[in-house]
């Protein structure tokens, strides 16, 4: 069996309440934090660790923490990033239903790290059920000891805040958690300054990822070596992947960082192979927003090594033959399934979300959804793939948040790699209403 | 002065303040290498950022890293560094990237100029005569809104709205509250005000002014005239709530329109008071000082003055053309 560092004890039931969180060792990291350590050495613990965000730029989090800046006499925050709506992605909703005193106990040390007084846990406003469980989870903390004021007779005082959001997948890009949180509109702020100069209420913050955060307590009962013991070279620990699609038992699971992707796919430990027994035709390895690959390219780079579960591995072969492992949501498509639809449908999902502040990308997301819906059913022509290619380049960095390129990252993908399918499309409208383009050359 | 830094765009070198954005660096040298900017409003804190045209390749970081920025910044929220590069109309890339921008913004404009009260004085107009193609590949519906009163002095054409925000920080800036602003989401976005609630404050006017398309007109002057066919001449009057320095709008012996004093770059100078706007249209509550200064490439100016002057600055110094065709010739090589 393979480490397990968050879903450790899972399977013990009753695993969401305080008293059997408690009593499988939960909250020893505060006290340890807390009772043992300056707010420095645990922020050198998690830079030891070599943690990195697992929200999806895989961003080193202890070197995040070292940049807030501390000025005296203002605030700090530390907010914890639960608006996880990409498509594919759902390991954070887990997380939250099943452990949620695991990310309560990571916000404790997390925020006494930074020496944050309020920390905020912004939760994406369709989960209710989620904002629930915390908000008892952090009552039964707080009964305990471990929220309020003086914490475990320290001195140091914590309030930690549940916000539910409206429901925007752009209030997961920081800066628009932040506007949001303020009470504004969600739009993404013009960077420079970065949230940790000036981020909520215009002092320093820092924002992470939930597992990210809920990794921490960990590290600190441990210790940040041992944690980088874990995993491959640069990509340290575990993390939780969302495998959905095709697949014979999709879930969440937590793997070892390295672990190959065949063996993801295949084991009977993880997904178990491809639902039905059909082949493998292309794989969105890290939620909606990274680029697709066919399964020739998943399996094995293309210096034909394996690939593996690796923040470097992934992205081997940069844009051209390689992905990236985002936030680990793991989209799994069959023979049978059609890349033109699966592509308007990603494209559906950014035209529907764009904030509509910058105008490549509130214009081009719903052009390019247009053209994909008109070459999906048949109407499309072969200048149409290329007018598509063409307005991902106009769109791509030149928007003033990463939603752009999110959007424009799978429809340049799925041209690069399967642009005989849309082809397909083009040459045979009648027939592509009624069959598949199958797995063609595109398997291992 | 010594605390001055030095940037360089286009192969010129300026010394600006510290703080000084790319754009109004840029500004400073004038010219052709000043890049367009249809959000950004020197008068409006927190505006620019959002419409993506003034965007510039930032070839060298600064003196102390040298590194070039990985993406195209918009130079009007960019601040300067010492020793900073900057390419504009030298960079292929920044064209190339300005025409998408272009080509998005129009593909759901109505396009609808010989109607609009704006034609003539338009950004979006002049910006796509610059960097528009002759043709539009967008073949869909374009998105259309149905026209909003919003006070009985403005008309809101959403239609032509480019979603700058400049009105909104007007609103919020300028005047005591603001009752509209941004509805929606993505591109269904709106400016709207809630349940057509009234903009109605002394200083609402100042939207039609700051709006860089023809999205909010005066209804006083809807359909009067073409803004070529009038004639600009500055003027004042002594005005309790504002500056009262105005520019009115002949059409023979009649003032058919005041509006504030923009600069060359399309911005107000002062902003002015709605009396002064929609009140005052009588040549005796004015004191005339003299034409407005019309910039000679507009089409304003077609009528009435000495038209086509050189451009400024860069057509003027032999010594910036000579730099700005090297640098353009050393990135074109490459």
């Amino acid at each position: 069996m393979a480490r397990k560092i968050l879903l450790e004890h899972i399977q013990v039931q009753n695993i969401n309440t305080f008293e059997v969180y408690r009593s499988k060792g939960g909250y020893a990291a505060v006290e340890k934090a807390i009772k043992t350590m300056s707010p420095e050495a645990v922020v050198e613990e998690v830079k030891k660790s070599g943690l990195r965000g697992r929200g999806g730029a895989g961003f080193p989090t202890g070197m995040k923490w070292s940049f807030l800046a501390k000025p005296d006499g203002i605030p700090r925050y530390l907010v914890c990033n639960g608006d996880e709506s990409e498509p594919g992605t759902f390991k954070d909703r887990f997380l939250m239903t099943h452990i949620p005193h695991a990310l309560i106990e990571g916000m404790i040390v997390a925020s006494y790290a930074l020496g944050a007084n309020t920390s905020y846990i912004y939760v994406r406003g369709e989960m209710m059920p989620q904002i629930r469980i915390l908000e008892k989870a952090i009552i039964e903390a707080k009964n305990a000891g471990f929220l309020g004021k003086n914490i475990l007779g320290s001195g140091y005082d914590l309030e930690l805040y549940v916000q539910p959001g409206g429901g925007a997948y752009i209030c997961g890009e920081e800066t628009a958690l932040l506007e949001s949180l303020e009470g504004k509109r969600g739009n993404p702020r013009i960077k420079p300054p970065f949230p940790a100069i000036a981020g909520l209420y215009g002092c320093p913050t820092v924002v992470n990822n939930v597992e990210t955060i809920a990794a921490t307590s960990w590290i600190i009962n441990h210790g940040g070596d041992e944690y980088a013991k874990i995993g491959l070279e640069r990509s340290t620990g575990t993390k939780l992947i969302s495998a959905s699609g095709n697949l014979n038992k999709p879930g969440v699971y937590e793997i070892e960082l390295g672990l190959p992707v065949e063996e993801f796919i295949y084991s009977d430990e993880y997904c178990g192979g491809i639902a039905h027994g059909k082949r493998l035709k292309a794989v969105v390895a890290g939620g909606s927003s990274v680029p697709i690959l066919p399964a020739k390219l998943i399996l094995k780079t293309a210096a034909d090594t394996a690939r593996l579960m690796t923040y470097e591995s992934l992205s081997d072969g940069g844009f051209a033959t390689g992905t990236m492992l985002g936030s680990g949501g793991f989209i799994a498509l069959d023979e049978d399934a059609c890349i033109v639809r699966n592509t308007w449908n990603f494209s559906r999902f950014y035209h529907h979300e764009s904030c509509g502040q910058c105008s490549p990308c509130r214009e081009g997301t719903g052009w390019m959804e247009k053209i994909l819906h008109k070459i999906e059913y048949g109407h499309g022509t072969l200048q149409d793939i290329s007018l598509l290619e063409e307005i991902n380049k106009k769109i791509e960095g030149n928007t003033i948040c990463p939603l752009g390129d999110a959007a424009a990252w799978p429809v340049a993908s799925a041209i690069r790699h399967f642009r005989d399918e849309f082809e397909w499309h083009v040459n045979e409208p009648m027939l592509s209403q009624k069959n598949n383009y199958g797995l063609a050359n595109y398997g291992a | 002065m010594s605390d001055k830094i030095k940037i360089t765009i286009d192969g010129v070198v300026v010394e600006v303040e510290p703080g000084t954005t790319v754009l109004n660096a840029a500004r400073q040298i004038g010219g052709n290498i000043v890049p367009p900017a249809m959000c950004y409003y020197s008068k409006l804190e927190e505006s620019g950022g959002k419409c993506r045209t003034c965007l510039v390749k930032v070839s060298k970081g600064s003196e102390k890293d040298p590194r070039p920025m990985p993406k195209l910044v918009a130079s009007c929220r960019t601040t300067v560094m010492d020793g900073m590069e900057v390419q504009n109309i030298t960079s292929p890339e920044v064209i190339e990237a300005r025409k998408g921008v272009v080509e998005m913004l129009l593909i759901n404009h109505p396009l609808d100029c010989p109607i609009c009260d704006q034609a003539g004085e338009c950004h979006l107009q002049d910006l796509g005569f610059e960097h528009g193609a002759a043709q539009t590949r967008y073949e869909f519906k374009r998105r259309t809104f149905e026209r909003v009163d919003i006070g009985d002095k403005i008309q809101l054409h959403m239609n032509r709205c480019i979603l700058c925000y400049r009105c909104v920080f007007t609103a919020n800036q300028i005047t005591d509250n603001r009752v509209h602003g941004v509805l929606g989401r993505g591109d269904a976005s709106e400016i709207g005000t809630y349940i057509q609630q009234a903009v109605d404050n002394d200083f609402s006017g100042n939207v039609i002014d700051v709006c860089p398309v023809g999205a909010l007109t005066d209804k006083t002057f809807r359909f009067k005239n073409r803004v070529w066919f009038t004639k600009p001449v500055d003027a004042h009057r002594d005005c309790p709530t504002c500056s009262g320095n105005v520019t009115l709008w002949y059409k023979g012996e009649e003032v058919i329109r005041v509006t504030a004093r923009k600069d060359q770059y399309g911005e107000v100078e002062n902003f002015i008071c709605n009396t002064c706007r929609f009140d005052k249209k009588a040549t005796s509550d004015w004191e005339i000082e003299g034409p407005s200064k019309v910039r000679h490439t507009s089409v304003i100016s077609s009528n009435h003055y000495d038209t086509m002057q050189p451009l400024p600055v860069i057509q003027q110094k032999p010594a910036l053309i000579i730099a700005n065709q090297e640098q353009f010739q050393k990135t074109s090589k490459q």
